[in-house]
């Protein structure tokens, strides 16, 4: 028995080992993942280090103590015929395994702090991005230029609950990435608009936690262009797993053309705020608005989840006066999941969505409400 | 007083103020729970076998990954090492029963009462606690569902029954030891749980404070930890780990007591560097109150702080060391033989030792920021709970079983056990290190595809683990049943110690007469 | 007889330990957590008024102060920094105006907390006058400017040229009903 306990130890032993090792050689899109990933960052780098220091260390001490007792288990068996001998303690060992592990931790302290230091290291930023945690999205807000947007998940209900293949992005896509340009210095102001949220990126070794009432600085800086993908890391109700950060690095000269599109779409919007919508326009809108800001808790045919989520159909609010319809949207009810749309969803979606969820699965309004509408409600209130 | 129990089965079990009686119920009621939460474990790693949702909804996901924390800390593992105290303590020291006998019977009989309020939130509308067993406000505050009262209260028995049996150990090691066993004579059980007792009363009390504050918050309109009414959510992760870090030293030193029982006896050698034994447990846990907020290295503290708590937090490794060493020492130059208490007990230090170092990784703030929240430290705490506290809680069944009941185990069926835990538990455990570290963080109920492998073996291995216990159950109950009569009052050649004197079985009462201690 | 006496004693000890860890948690953690905070600057959060004791201008340094608003849950006002950042010297004073707007039907009351980072530059801003240490009453439709002067402290790190100021607005109607209606 005891000769098979040793072998299987051992086995499990060099297995683990062997598998640290092959982890540090790092195949970049398998499966099988075994290690951190070593990131285009400063931060990132400085973490994989240390991180890479700290398991060889773990590894040594680890090999020398087992090595040590798979030993013993293996010569001081009573069935090799020993008698136990009966000493009890030896202050000198005693004293050395006390004071050798102690001067190893004061040298792993020292690149343990220059590493943080680089992570605190957030003076002199050449761009701000507010990043703000929502249940359950990301919203991005380049501090000084206009531009604010939401990232939402992409993945359709159809894929995670079965009904349709899945993507090769499956739940690591969103409807818009953050873009940052190569070679500048990017801080990000972190915070909360519900309960706690957590802004992870791997590769750039940024995971601050997004805390209602309070910022929190990181900063990255890359000169690999590509796209980057993370995820939220602190538990934040349901679909806690299904609000990924995506970050598109750009070229400076990409970039510069990128924001500048997106101060354009911004006013162009502003500008056709004013047009009328058929009925089939705002259901079209409606339904795709539907699905990504609304399914999630009402479902997609509107029926709720009794006792947490209201059902749509035949709702009072949805069959009822349409300014108390706006008005929930735009408001919000306090203290639930059911938030403010005022800032997430533009008129055209709040128009779009409205006139779909009055006119779908039964319900039967019949009445129309145009973007123009809901600019009015929100400024005449 | 010298009678047996009660003839009639619920006036003894109801009204047992008989310590091996009441370490019974603890250890029965916390093996139900342990099943429990196991099961909560399974639906969990069913529905992430793959990636989609197949089985369950998100929110019920939540609710499961919460009640799986819950029930495992506060239904299995503390009860269990309670039931082991209340069993072993008195025997250990030569006292006839526990000090506070009454006390002892309604520290017990409160717990079924407080995990039957927390598992009925399940069946309620809007459903049981879904925000983790850490509860971070303000998810567990205004966003919560309105079954967070019954979980307030619930949490509130639980302390009260763990101050209470703290309490009782601390009375009964202080004043009922036979004349002659002086402090450092005491077995290391008896130490460790000691030391635990008084963490226990230093602590519980704070998760009292933070749930009650939670309360008063959710109800009374203060904000504690409500940023608008000049609150901070940030204070309640300083509470609730001030209280946290403490629990899981709570939970993993009575571990050490019992690892440092068994390990001498099947050696036939006395425990190496016992005085250090005993100052390394007291310095864990004293390091236990001053490292805290090494769990909330990503909320943004002042370098200052995140500084210090990384090197206090690193500090621990020494006296953890220290008891490695200790044990490994033991060993050498022994007599050993490997029956099934001895093979779960070398596999807590292997495994123990191995969260060690993945704790040693996790202290280090900047490596952290990328470990932090992720399967990383799933893996990390499940190989110091679960190969911690759990292989050696089995390892005590297993060690002590016969001299409770009289009947050997079945030798064969226990080292089949073991084996089948032993490689499911590292199935299922030592891929998580692969996810977290590739980028998945806890918590989620659903996952990219590149996370669909590992996810996938570390589900197999968890159905395996939780067969092994299946096994474990049978075992036990066909030893008490039909497990061969044994009368050896030393069970095991190597076992040292006064509860080794008694007769096997164990009479309902013992050490009337105070025995003397050379 | 005597024996349980004794056991009496640790229990009532045990147990009046146990209440004041737990007076301990409600009573003295969170204001002693406040203090800390207060101290250490962990947060970012900025101690209350201050009065200017003359303090000197430092000329030769500018320190970039950037301003950064954020709306919590449901709290639907429009509110913004008008400006984005201003570059200030260690010593000046300096008042800046953030613009907040009802946009709802119904009067409310919002209440802004602030930040600052580096948590190691909240020590050494200081807020002689601050829109913050009251709440916002704005009545349904209104629209406010609400100003802010500060001064940073010439004792600032010299390792800190970028200090952030941030507000999270809240909507604390519901806390302070009679507020709203002092508005009518």
């Amino acid at each position: 028995m005891s000769k098979r306990a040793k072998a299987l130890f051992l086995s499990f032993l060099s297995a683990a080992t062997l598998l640290l090792v092959t982890g540090t050689a790092g195949a970049d899109e398998s499966t099988w993942n075994l290690n951190m990933p070593r990131g285009v960052t400063e931060v990132s780098q400085a973490a994989y280090d240390i991180h890479m220091i700290m398991m060889w260390i773990c590894t040594v001490i680890g090999v020398l103590v087992f090595g040590f007792m798979f030993y013993v288990m293996f010569a001081h068996r009573k069935s090799r015929g020993v008698t136990a001998a009966n000493f009890h303690e030896n202050l000198t060992v005693e004293i050395l395994w006390t004071v050798v592990p102690a001067l190893i931790l004061i040298v792993m302290a020292v690149p343990a702090t220059t590493a943080l230091l680089k992570v605190y290291d957030t003076d002199n930023p050449d761009i701000d991005i507010k990043v703000t945690g929502y249940q359950w999205k990301w919203q991005y807000e380049y501090i000084g230029e206009d531009v604010k947007f939401m990232s939402e998940l992409r993945t359709s209900q159809d894929e995670q609950y079965g009904r349709s293949p899945k993507g090769e992005h499956y739940l690591r896509e969103v409807t818009q990435p953050l873009v940052i340009p190569v070679n500048k210095k990017v801080r990000f102001l972190i915070t909360g608009n519900d309960v706690i949220h957590s802004w992870w990126v791997p590769d750039f070794a940024v995971k601050r936690d997004a805390i209602p009432g309070l910022f929190t600085a990181a900063w990255a800086k890359t000169d690999q262009p590509g796209v980057y993908v993370g995820a939220c890391t602190e538990l934040c109700g349901k679909d806690h797993s299904r609000m990924p950060v995506v970050v598109e690095v750009k070229e400076e000269a990409e970039y510069a053309a990128w924001l500048a599109g997106k101060k354009e779409e911004a006013v162009l919007y502003k500008s056709t705020i004013g047009k009328q919508w058929t009925n089939e326009e705002l259901m079209a809108k409606g339904e795709a608005v539907y699905g990504v800001s609304c399914a999630g808790c009402h479902q997609s045919a509107g029926e709720g989840i009794a006792g947490v989520f209201p059902a749509l159909v035949g709702s009072s609010i949805v069959t009822g006066p349409i300014e108390d319809h706006i008005g929930i949207l735009i408001n919000g009810v306090a203290g639930s999941a059911m938030q403010s749309f005022a800032d997430q969803l533009s008129e055209v979606d709040i128009a779009a969505v409205i006139h779909y969820k009055r006119n779908s699965w039964g319900n039967d309004v019949g009445d129309m409400v145009q973007p123009i509408d809901i600019l009015n409600y929100k400024q005449n209130q | 007083m010298a009678h047996g129990p009660s003839e009639n089965f619920f006036s003894r079990w109801l009204f047992s103020t008989n310590h091996k009686d009441i370490g019974t119920l603890y250890l029965w009621f916390s093996f139900a729970m342990f099943l429990l939460g196991g099961a909560f474990a399974m639906v969990i790693r069913a529905e992430l076998f793959q990636p989609g949702m197949q089985l369950i909804k998100p929110e019920f996901f939540n609710q499961m990954t919460t009640m799986h924390g819950l029930v495992m800390v506060f239904g299995a593992i503390m009860p269990a090492f309670v039931g082991l105290a209340n069993w072993m303590i008195p025997m250990m020291i030569g006292a006839p029963d526990m000090a506070l006998p009454r006390m002892n019977n309604l520290s017990f009989w409160i717990l079924p009462f407080a995990f039957a309020i927390l598992v009925s939130t399940l069946f309620m509308e809007g459903g049981g606690p879904n925000f983790g067993w850490t509860f971070y406000a303000p998810l567990s505050t205004t966003y919560a569902p309105d079954t967070v009262n019954y979980f307030i209260f619930g949490v509130h028995i639980m302390g009260a029954s763990s101050i209470m049996g703290s309490i009782n150990i601390i009375a009964t090691v202080m004043n009922m030891r036979a004349p002659g066993m002086t402090y450092m004579k005491m077995p290391l059980f008896v130490w460790t749980w000691v030391i635990t007792a008084f963490l226990l009363v230093a602590v519980m009390p704070v998760l009292a404070g933070a749930v009650t504050m939670m309360l008063m918050d959710i109800n009374f309109g203060t904000s504690f930890f409500d940023a608008a009414g000049g609150g901070d959510p940030v204070l309640f992760q300083h509470v609730f780990w001030f209280f946290g870090h403490p629990e899981v030293y709570i939970i993993i030193l009575p571990a050490f007591g019992v690892v440092s029982q068994i390990i001498p006896t099947f050696s036939r050698k006395p425990l190496f560097g016992y005085s250090s034994m005993v100052y390394a447990t007291a310095s864990i846990a004293f390091l236990s109150f001053i490292v805290w907020a090494h769990h909330m290295f990503t909320v943004g503290m002042p370098i200052a702080g995140e500084l210090y708590f990384m090197y206090a937090t690193m500090l621990i490794a020494v006296p953890t060391g220290v008891k490695v060493f200790n044990w490994v020492t033991t060993m050498y130059k022994g007599a050993l033989t490997f029956e099934t208490p001895m093979l779960f007990s070398i596999a807590f230090v292997i495994l123990f030792t191995f969260g060690g170092f993945t704790g040693m990784m996790l202290s280090i703030a900047a490596a952290d920021t990328q470990y932090h929240d992720t399967y990383f430290v799933v893996a990390h705490f499940h190989y110091v709970m679960v190969a911690g506290a759990v292989f050696s809680g089995t390892a005590a069944v297993y060690y002590w079983l016969p001299k409770w009941c009289g009947r050997m185990y079945d030798e064969t069926m226990g080292k089949v056990q073991f084996w089948i835990a032993f490689i499911a538990f590292n199935i299922t455990f030592m891929p998580q290190h692969f996810l977290g570290l590739a980028g998945m963080p806890r918590r989620y109920s659903d996952y990219g595809l590149q996370f669909a492998d590992w996810n996938m073996v570390s589900s197999i291995g968890a159905f395996l683990y939780g067969g092994a216990q299946l096994l474990f159950l049978y075992n036990v109950i066909r030893t008490i049943g039909w497990g061969k009569p044994i009368d050896d009052p030393k069970v095991w050649d190597g076992a040292e110690g006064l509860e080794w004197t008694l007769p096997t079985p164990a009479p309902f009462h013992t050490f009337s007469t105070p025995p003397v201690v050379k | 007889m005597g024996e349980s006496t004794v056991h009496r004693g640790v229990l009532v000890k045990s147990l009046i330990g146990a209440v004041l860890m737990f007076m301990f948690a409600i009573f003295v953690l969170p204001p002693l957590y406040d203090l800390f905070c207060e101290i250490t600057g962990i947060g970012g959060k900025t101690a209350g008024a201050y009065t200017a004791t003359d303090i000197k201008v430092d000329t030769s340094r500018q320190v970039e102060v950037q301003f950064v608003a954020t709306n919590n849950a449901t709290m639907p006002w429009d509110f913004y920094p008008v400006e984005h950042k201003v570059l200030v010297h260690p010593g000046e004073s300096r008042e800046i105006v953030f613009y907040a707007k009802n946009l709802t039907g119904k009067d409310m009351v919002g209440q802004a907390i602030p930040n600052v980072l580096p948590n190691n530059a909240a020590d050494y801003f200081h807020k002689t006058e601050c829109f913050c240490f009251n709440n916002q009453p704005l009545a349904a439709g209104d629209e406010a400017d609400l100003a802010v002067v500060f001064i940073i402290d010439p004792d600032l790190p010299a390792s800190v040229n970028t200090v952030t100021l941030s507000y999270t607005i809240f909507d604390i109607t519901d806390r302070v009903s009679t507020q709203v209606s002092q508005l009518q």
